[in-house]
This record gives C-alpha cells, sequence and structure tokens, in this order.
C-alpha cells in the first residue's frame, strides 16, 4: 500500500476532575476527521467529555528492553518514602 | 460478537529455550505482555492471527443483521437494530487497532480477508431468513461470543484484553434485545412462535460449533492455553454456553434442535448429541450458502470506499500545505 491512513491515538476525559486516558487507536486522514472518528469508536454510551487525539507517529516511548536500567535511579532511594523514617507511636498519625 | 475458536494457528516458534523459559515465568506470574515487549514469534503470530480473525468476525457480522435494519418490525427494534450493528462496527475497530500494535497493518488485515487469506466466525456464512433470525443472533451468537468473550478479558495481552473489556461492557445490550425480540415472538400468534422455533432450529447446531472443534482435536490449543491467550477449552465454554441457554429456550416455550439434549444430573449439565462437523468444516472453507456473498459484500465496501480514503488523504495535504503557507507569510 503507498498511502496508508495515518494512525492515531485517543485520549478521552470521562468528566472535568479526571485526566484524559489512553483509550486506544484508529485510523483518520485528519485531525478533524480523528475527532469525530473517535467521537463515534470510542464515547457512543457517553464514556467521554473531552477527547485528545495524538498521531501515533508524534509519540516517544522508553525502551522496553532497557526498562530495568532506566528506571534504576528510583530502585534503591527507600527514603523518598514515608516508612523509611522512625516516628515514635506516642507522637500520633504522622 | 464474535470470537470463535481460533481456526488454524501457528504457535511454532524458534527462540532459545532461556528466552521462552523467561517469557513463560512472566506469564504464569499473570504480568501482561504489551507491544514493544520481547515476545516469542510464535505468541505474535497466533496474537496477529486471532486478533484479526475476530476483527473480521464483528465487521463481517454487521452483514446478516444489516440485512434487516430497513425491515425492523417497528422504530424502536430498528433503533436498536441499528445501535447493535453500529456497535458491532467499533468491535472490529478497537480489535484491528489491537492487532496493528503488534506490526501488522490494517490494509494487510483487509488484504487478507478479501483474499480468503483470514479466516472469519463461520456463523456469518449462514443467512437470515426471518426476523426471528435476529432475535436468534443476538440471543445466541452473541451469547456464545459473550462466553468467549469474557476470559479473553484476562487474556495475556494487553491490547487484546483491554479491547475486550470494552467490548463485553457492549455485548449485555446485544444479548438482551435479541432475548426480547424472542420473548415478543413466543408470547405471540402461532405464526410468530413457530417462526421463532424454526429460527432456533437453524441457529443452534451453528451457534455450538462458534466454540470450534472438541478439545481432542483442536490443533496448538495447548500452546494458546500455557500463553494464556485462551483460559478455557473449546468444549468447556460450550458446555457452559448449553447449560446457560437450554433453560432459556425452555422459558420462551422453545425446544432446541437436539433429541439427545437432556439434564445429566451426575455432571451437573446437560449431554448433547454429536455436532456435525463436516458441516462446520464445509462452511470454514467456503461451502457455506452465504460465504460468496459476504465477501463480495466486503469487497464492495472496500472498492467503493477507495475514493473517499484517497480524498481524505489529499484533502488533508491541501489543508497541511494552506496551513503552512499561511504561516510562512
Ligand atoms: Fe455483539
Ligand atoms: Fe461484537
Amino acid at each position: 500500500m503507498i498511502n496508508e491512513t495515518p494512525l492515531w491515538e485517543v485520549f478521552i476525559r470521562q468528566r472535568n476532575g479526571l485526566s484524559h486516558r489512553h483509550v486506544g487507536s484508529l485510523h483518520a486522514a485528519d485531525e478533524a476527521l480523528a475527532l469525530s472518528a473517535a467521537r463515534d469508536v470510542y464515547t457512543r454510551r457517553g464514556e467521554g467529555g473531552s477527547i485528545w487525539v495524538v498521531p501515533s507517529s508524534a509519540i516517544t516511548a522508553s525502551d522496553p528492553d532497557h526498562t530495568d536500567e532506566f528506571f534504576d535511579p528510583a530502585e534503591d532511594k527507600i527514603y523518598r518514602h514515608p516508612t523509611f523514617y522512625d516516628i515514635p507511636d506516642d507522637v500520633g498519625h504522622m | 460478537m464474535y470470537a470463535q475458536g481460533l481456526i488454524g494457528a501457528d504457535g511454532r516458534t524458534d527462540e532459545t529455550p532461556e528466552f521462552l523459559a523467561a517469557f513463560k515465568a512472566r506469564i504464569d506470574a499473570e504480568e501482561k505482555i504489551e507491544p514493544k515487549d520481547a515476545m516469542p514469534e510464535g505468541y505474535r503470530r497466533t496474537l496477529i492471527r486471532q486478533i484479526g480473525q475476530h476483527a473480521h468476525s464483528e465487521i463481517v457480522g454487521m452483514l446478516p443483521e444489516g440485512n434487516w435494519i430497513t425491515r425492523a418490525p417497528s422504530l424502536k427494534r430498528k433503533a436498536a437494530l441499528l445501535a447493535k450493528v453500529q456497535d458491532e462496527g467499533g468491535h472490529g475497530l478497537y480489535l484491528y487497532a489491537a492487532a496493528e500494535t503488534l506490526g501488522v497493518s490494517r490494509e494487510e488485515m483487509t488484504e487478507e480477508l478479501l483474499d480468503g487469506r483470514a479466516k472469519y466466525s463461520s456463523i456469518f456464512n449462514y443467512p437470515t431468513l426471518t426476523w426471528a433470525d435476529i432475535g436468534t443472533i443476538g440471543w445466541l451468537v452473541d451469547g456464545a461470543a459473550i462466553m468467549n468473550q469474557i476470559p479473553l478479558c484476562r487474556c495475556s495481552f494487553g491490547p487484546y484484553a483491554r479491547a475486550m473489556i470494552r467490548v463485553c461492557k457492549e455485548e449485555s445490550f446485544h444479548q438482551r434485545q435479541g432475548y426480547e425480540i424472542m420473548l415478543t415472538l413466543c408470547r405471540g400468534t402461532q405464526a410468530q412462535k413457530d417462526m421463532a422455533q424454526d429460527a432456533l432450529n437453524r441457529w443452534w447446531w451453528p451457534s455450538l460449533m462458534m466454540f470450534g472443534p472438541h478439545d481432542a482435536d483442536s490443533t496448538h490449543s495447548d500452546q494458546s492455553m500455557a500463553w494464556k491467550i485462551k483460559r478455557f477449552s473449546n468444549d468447556e465454554l460450550r458446555q457452559k454456553f448449553i447449560d446457560a441457554t437450554v433453560p432459556q429456550a425452555e422459558f420462551l416455550g422453545l425446544t432446541v434442535p437436539d433429541p439427545e439434549c437432556k439434564w445429566n444430573e451426575a455432571k451437573g449439565g446437560y449431554d448433547h448429541g454429536p455436532i456435525d462437523w463436516d458441516e462446520f468444516w464445509r462452511v470454514v472453507k467456503g461451502g457455506g450458502v452465504m460465504n460468496r456473498e459476504r465477501i463480495a459484500a466486503r469487497k464492495k465496501a472496500w472498492d467503493d470506499g477507495a475514493w473517499v480514503r484517497e480524498a481524505a488523504l489529499v484533502h488533508a495535504e491541501k489543508r497541511k500545505a494552506r496551513k503552512a503557507a499561511m504561516a510562512a507569510e
């Protein structure tokens, strides 16, 4: 195929106060068609009050083959968690 | 709708034993596999084939019901049927998108459907002759699909599992609207009741075949179970389906067309008579009443839509160029 219709990632916010969540993807020639297709494909039962469409080609992702090294800096920093610190019970809830 | 037992999966794979063992350990720990993760080629191929077949089934499945939209007996039934058929189109799209994450394009999948390399559920190669067929399809065909699809919500491949969760949320309405059509017919005139029984007679066995061949004859099924693509065997799912639907038929005052169908106290389920697997394979291989027409309809839709796809792309290019020119001014 010479001309494949571009792929878009679809993010939907169900209602104000929540964040947009990735729900899937679809093909559309441009952003206007992507938006109306996203409405028809992903919000047939009031699942959304706001839609973002992003060209899939615009997404840069971390490499799953290097997940361990990439996230390593956070692994051994247990002092970032509240339970690392000893506070006597007498102090009460903190 | 409409997963059916996978036809012709090829789980062959030739990675190192260490790689396969590490992958199996992830599966055993109930970790989800995501598209960019390392995975055995056989796992990828099996999923592309299965998700593709499933997607094609949703899309081809729009045809037998679409056949009745303009002839629905009331505005309410027409609106419901239209919404159901539209849902099936949506299911096909979620599934194509899930398959595409594995590196196959929509165009390739479409070509495979149109030239016969890819299969779809053989239930759609039967004709929808009367309005009762629409009731029976919702009740039994969507019912069988639900049995198949609920365990797929826990499939090890993340995008497939997520698509199935969306699909399952929507299927319940499909089955209920079908059963309600049957209820209405069965509470109607004798002619309506006869029509309902006739539809059940024609759809019962093909519905049982939707679960695929018996476990003993189901090649590659073990590998799919080990990879947690599949959670229950074909026969287990078929049994669940029979146990759920036989009492529903009784409630309607209808009889399933199987003289050997009776409750078996010892096993806590219904026994059933032999399934005609020759018919199943004949229909899978193209010998059903509607095989040619279904593919011809899909081919026509694809060909007739070519100019729309082309025009939309050209229009998008033109708008992009215009925007760029305006920005440059
Ligand atoms: Fe359905
Ligand atoms: Fe469906």
